[in-house]
């Protein structure tokens, strides 16, 4: 169609109903998750109600996207917009987990010292946590949650970082490949990305399971739990989120949808899991190590 | 498509879609959805209005006459969220969904689809929140900060508005995607980054604030949540967190969130005196890095809200020296409207007197800013009207006025119909003289010392109160006029001409009055001519 | 004069009140100084807007010109506010180290804010612990009063001449003049704030936390002050009041206190801690 115009012209979709099946999804989630934590009944079936009609509105939008790419309806300025686009969510996610990596600096350099008598903090020691002594990691004055293990970083931490390692490398690979032509390559090293990254999730989920289990580290150890749990869970979502993005393009290039210049979509996963594995060598750092 | 494409370009016939679904529910195109979120806001500046109404009616005298303390605390933090979130933020995003592709020569929004999907979150998002009004336990009514452990006290409403939070941050931040995408991505041939109207500039500098802070809303609230529902500690000393902590990321996201709500009214402003004083705009380049320094420094003065936290001297000194530093660029912007208006050929139509209205009262809201940014005398005037009367007049005659100058200005081009001057006029001195009567008079009662979030008061903060109260019940027939000035025009308007103002350059008014449903499907060439500032590399 | 100008608010009160500390007129001197140095700007802006508007309209003929900068004028107009800021920042940050010096209190009280009263613990005077301990909340006049559509007139609460609707509590927190009294302040339930105009500052009390701020009262009086941070439904209703009496008659009634205390429950007056740190 576009093509009448030439390559000039901006492709602008006429009308489109997959927004508005996404509003639905999504209000449907918030709504349903709401009443879940209120503890309604109907809560939880709501949610994933609206998390189904989410990936339904993925599937129907990106696929409406694919067949109008592959119709070649896109020029080089609307792939640039799809770049942009990604490049500024991936600032969006980063700023996301900047929230509470500042969190995580703030109880380790600030309130935790302070509540241990430290700088500022000698009055607040004095008159109401007299036997406190600030350390990392803690659960604070009053010991929530109880006496906990930390996991030691040179373990299955270290093997993970290893394993986000590898998967950047192997996506280059498969990303060269891509470029270069090399089919069979691709899917090997793409293919062995989405494994990296399963055997990834595979690892972070027997740590926390030992850590309910068996230590005593739970999202309720204070502070410490706090923070542990909700930097490498958001962490581990965003793995899960990549995987599957990677586990579709690995699908997408089988049925031969990229080709060496036109792979927005595969790069955009690529950049994705690079992002996801810079966070990842933060996290390994300020949490597990120092 | 293609056929659209041409036939837009050959006459001005629309080929709008016809059926409401398809037009409005379904639609990408950037006009339509401008449209719609400058309904919605409209909508939501009612809502909370009326709220405010409610405050001003239970202020009006001291003893509490209609309404009980807790829900004067909800209409606190619900008119706080309505007017931010819902008015101000929407309202924006509207102007630069009709305004940015038709000033720099774009076919439409970088993203469309996403662009439909970032409106209409927002009306759901807001049905959640408004639901909560009518929940057992009443909606949050921890002020619009929601700093725990206050906030957390709340009963179910704490789930449904920390979610509806979520929603509007994300919708504003793939919003704001899109118009960093349009901006950086489509504008036309010779629309260089140093070419583009400032309305242009401001949005892309706003829009890369939005990306930045909203995030940062989204972990604070989220932590908000796990501290309610998963038995964090994050704002629990006992546990080794900080309920100070919250207004840290609270606040990282809040002050840069205020200049998110004045960026776009500078650029509207700066679009509007040079085109009513018939003179280039004054000082363009300044006005762009001013913009840029602002929202710099944006990001480090954050704790300027938080001056009685008990921080470190140290801590209270440099977010002291960081704030007053916003002055400069500020004044600059100030200092180069007055030297746009100098020397030029001044009319004084409706979006002008607005314009100019904005120039002042927003300076005595950024005095009294600077003011508040004095640790010494903030001890005094923290949490008090001293406090509303600055945000007010920044917010109100800042950023609401350069909204309603902003529809007046550019409504012909939206709709080709001519408003009445007078009745513009009319609901141009009704608002400035009630908006004044209702918020300077906070500024003597905080000096005097009455707390803000109150709903009740000592005998001898009354006599201001009424006064303030007879404002806001002046001012809240502003948008109802509003409402009429325009629905006349629409109904019975005289036609517009294209430039519409006889000092109007610029792409926008190149095009026919109403703006074709598609505009600029093939980029034009940019002339130095069509320039709202002439050419500003000599 | 200057006592009456600590005690309430006017009817139709435009500024703030010098108070009764130095901390206070510090404040007050700040204020104004700011509030001249932008009344002054605001002349010279709105009057050149004004000139403008009048001068070159359209309507007179004015023919617009078409400059478009000034280095030199954007020069002259980002240094001089430049310099104005460094003329405001300069005695600001004097006065702030000043006011940040807690050392060598002659008292310290510990004030706790709870939903929706305060409690003052007197932790010790010139070095001894004290034991005294209560808690302070609205008077019951101003309670029955605020009661929604209670049909009675916030005019009628008064204490002798003065009208104290909402600014009166049960019992106040008495503090000796010309002594330097260090508060240490905290909060049990949800964040509060600790405000008294007359001695010139608000700390917050928040829960888990201790801050700390001291004051010197220089007159005798009774001064008022309220909750300044939103702590929920009645966060309007927990005023304070501080009665500053000459060290002579505070150390009477601290006696008084003690006196009462011992007869009341023996053991209480041992616990408390001496010695605190200088914060
Ligand atoms: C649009 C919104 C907006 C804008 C633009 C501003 C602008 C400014 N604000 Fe405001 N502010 C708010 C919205 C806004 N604010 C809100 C909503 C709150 C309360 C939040 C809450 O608690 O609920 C708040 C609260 C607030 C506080 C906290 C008060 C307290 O709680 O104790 C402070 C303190 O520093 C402050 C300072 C400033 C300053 C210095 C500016 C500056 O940007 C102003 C700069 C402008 C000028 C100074 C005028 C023009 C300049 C000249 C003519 C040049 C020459 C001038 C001089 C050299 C003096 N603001
Ligand atoms: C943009 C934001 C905004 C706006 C517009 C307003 C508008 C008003 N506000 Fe609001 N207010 C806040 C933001 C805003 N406020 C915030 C952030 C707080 C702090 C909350 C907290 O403490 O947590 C607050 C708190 C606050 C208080 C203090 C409450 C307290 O501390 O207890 C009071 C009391 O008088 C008040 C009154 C009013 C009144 C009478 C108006 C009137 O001006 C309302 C009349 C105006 C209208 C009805 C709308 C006009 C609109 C148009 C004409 C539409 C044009 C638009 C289009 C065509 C798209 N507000
Ligand atoms: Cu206690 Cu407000
Ligand atoms: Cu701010």
């Amino acid at each position: 169609m576009a093509t009448a115009q030439g390559k000039n012209v901006y492709y602008v979709p006429h009308g489109s109903k997959w927004p508005a099946v996404g509003t639905i999804g999504l209000f449907t989630t918030m709504i349903g998750a709401a009443n879940w934590l209120n503890e309604h009944s109907w809560g939880k079936p709501m949610f994933y109600v609206g998390v189904a009609v989410l990936l339904y509105m993925m599937w129907g939008w990106f696929g409406e996207v694919i067949r109008e790419s592959i119709k070649g309806m896109y020029n080089h300025q609307v792939d640039t917009s799809f770049r942009m686009g990604m490049m500024w969510f991936i600032f969006s996610e980063i700023m996301f987990f900047a929230a509470f990596f500042g969190a995580l600096f703030y109880a380790r350099m600030l309130s935790v010292p302070w509540l241990g008598g430290e700088g500022d903090g000698a009055l607040t020691n004095f008159y109401l946590w007299q036997d406190y002594a600030p350390a990392w990691p803690t659960n604070g004055p009053s010991a929530i949650g109880g006496a906990f293990e930390t996991i030691p970083a040179w373990g299955i931490p270290l093997l993970n970082t290893l394993i986000l390692l590898t998967s950047g490398v192997t996506i280059t690979i498969a990303h060269h490949a891509l470029r270069a032509g090399h089919r069979k390559q691709l899917l090997v090293f793409l293919g062995l990305t989405v494994v990296l990254g399963a055997i990834f999730l595979y690892y972070q989920a027997h740590e926390y399971i030992e850590a309910y289990q068996h230590m005593n580290l739970t999202l309720g150890s204070g502070v410490y739990g706090s923070t542990f749990f909700m930097l490498t869970g958001f962490h581990g979502l965003h793995v899960t989120l990549g995987t599957i993005m990677l586990a579709v393009i690995w699908f997408r290039c089988l049925a031969g949808h990229f080709d060496k210049d036109h792979h927005f979509g595969f790069e955009a996963v690529a950049w994705y899991w690079h992002f996801v594995d810079v966070v990842w060598l933060g996290l390994f750092m300020f949490v597990y190590v120092l | 498509m293609a056929t659209h494409a041409a036939d837009a370009h050959h006459d001005d016939h629309d080929h709008k879609p016809q059926g409401f679904w398809d037009r409005w529910v379904f639609t990408t195109n950037h006009k339509d959805i401008g449209t719609l979120y400058l309904v919605f806001a409209f909508i939501m500046f009612c809502i909370g209005g009326a709220m405010s109404g409610v405050i001003r009616a239970e202020l009006a005298q001291p003893g509490l006459q209609f309404v009980q303390p807790y829900f004067f605390n909800q209409m606190t933090t619900v008119h706080a969220l309505v007017m931010i979130f819902g008015g101000v933020m929407p309202a924006f995003v509207g102007l630069a969904n009709w305004m940015v592709p038709l000033m720099i020569g774009a076919p439409d929004m970088a993203l469309p689809r996403m662009n439909n999907w970032s409106f209409w979150i927002m009306p759901f998002a807001f049905t959640v929140l408004l639901l909560t009004l009518f929940l057992p336990g009443g909606a949050p009514a921890g002020g619009w900060t929601l700093y725990p452990p206050l906030s957390l006290q709340g009963g179910s409403s704490v789930a449904f508005a920390i979610f509806a939070i979520h929603m509007m941050g994300i919708s504003s931040i793939m919003g704001a995607i899109n118009i960093i995408a349009t901006i950086l991505n489509m504008r036309a041939p010779g629309m260089d980054l140093l070419r583009m109207p400032l309305f242009v500039w401001t949005w892309l500098i706003t829009a890369f604030l939005l990306i930045a802070v909203m995030p940062v809303l989204a972990g604070a609230v989220t932590m908000l949540l796990t501290d309610k529902f998963f038995g964090t500690s994050f704002f629990n000393a006992a546990g080794g967190g900080d309920p100070v902590m919250f207004q840290h990321i609270f606040w990282f996201f809040g002050h840069p969130e205020v200049y998110i709500m004045i960026l776009p009214a500078f650029g509207i402003v700066s679009e509007i005196i040079p085109t009513f004083s018939r003179k280039p705009l004054f000082g363009y380049q300044a006005m762009v890095y001013a913009t840029a320094s602002i929202a710099f420094l944006s990001f480090i003065v954050w704790a300027h809200h938080m001056f009685t936290v008990g921080m470190p001297l140290g801590g209270e000194l440099f977010f002291m020296y960081a704030t007053m530093m916003i002055a400069v660029p500020t004044g600059v912007k100030v200092f180069n409207w007055v030297s746009t208006m100098w020397k030029g050929s001044m009319t004084f139509e409706t979006p002008m007197l607005w314009a100019i209205a904005f120039v002042i009262l927003f300076t005595i809201g950024g005095f009294s800013g600077l003011m508040l940014a004095m640790v010494p005398a903030d001890f005094q005037y923290h949490d008090t009207y001293f406090v509303v009367a600055h945000f007010h007049y920044v917010l109100v005659t800042g950023a609401l006025f350069s909204i309603i100058a902003a529809v007046y200005f550019w409504w012909p081009k939206w709709t080709g119909k001519m408003y009445s001057e007078k009745w513009g006029k009319f609901h141009f001195w009704w608002s400035t003289f009630f908006v004044n009567v209702l918020f300077f008079p906070q500024h003597f009662l905080g000096l005097a010392g009455m707390p803000r979030r109150i709903p009740d008061y000592n005998v001898a903060f009354a006599d201001w109160n009424l006064v303030s109260s007879i404002g806001a019940f002046g001012m809240l027939a502003s948008p109802i006029i509003m409402f009429a000035v325009l629905w006349h025009s629409k109904k019975h308007g005289a036609p517009a001409t294209t430039q519409v103002w006889e000092g109007a350059h610029g792409l926008e008014w190149t095009v026919p009055s109403p703006a074709p449903h598609h505009t600029f499907t093939e980029p034009p060439v940019i002339r130095a001519s069509m320039l709202a500032h002439g050419d500003v590399t000599h | 004069m200057a006592m009456a100008a600590g005690t309430l608010p006017d009817r139709w009160q435009l500024n703030m009140h010098p108070g009764v500390t130095e901390t206070a007129r510090n404040a007050y001197h700040i204020h104004m100084l700011m509030l001249w140095i932008c009344v002054v700007i605001g002349i010279i802006v709105f009057g050149a807007m004004a000139y403008a508007m009048f001068k070159f309209r359209k309507s007179k003929g004015a023919v617009a010109a078409q400059f478009s900068h000034n280095t030199v004028a954007e020069l002259i107009w980002t240094i001089i506010p430049i310099v104005i800021l460094i003329v405001c920042a300069w005695p600001a940050t004097k006065i702030l180290v000043h006011t940040a010096d807690t050392s060598n209190p002659e008292l310290t009280i510990k004030v706790t804010g709870y939903q929706w009263k305060w409690r003052y613990e007197y932790v010790d005077y010139q070095g001894k612990a004290t034991g005294i301990n209560f808690m302070s909340k609205l008077d019951g006049d101003s309670d029955r009063t605020r009661q929604l559509k209670s049909g009675l007139d916030p005019h009628a609460v008064k204490v002798g001449e003065e009208q104290t609707y909402l600014l009166n509590v049960d019992k106040p927190l008495v503090l000796p003049t010309n002594a330097k009294v260090r508060f240490v302040i905290t909060a049990d339930d949800v964040i509060h704030a600790w405000w008294v105009p007359a001695l010139g500052w608000k700390v917050d009390a928040i829960p888990g936390i201790i801050n700390d701020a001291w004051t010197l009262i220089e007159q005798p009086g009774t001064y008022r002050g309220q909750c300044a941070e939103l702590c929920g439904q009645d966060h309007g209703f927990m005023p304070i009041v501080v009665e500053a009496k000459p060290k002579a008659e505070f150390e009477q009634w601290l006696a008084g206190q003690q006196a009462a205390n011992a007869a009341q429950n023996a053991p209480a007056a041992a616990q408390a801690p001496v010695a605190a740190p200088q914060g």
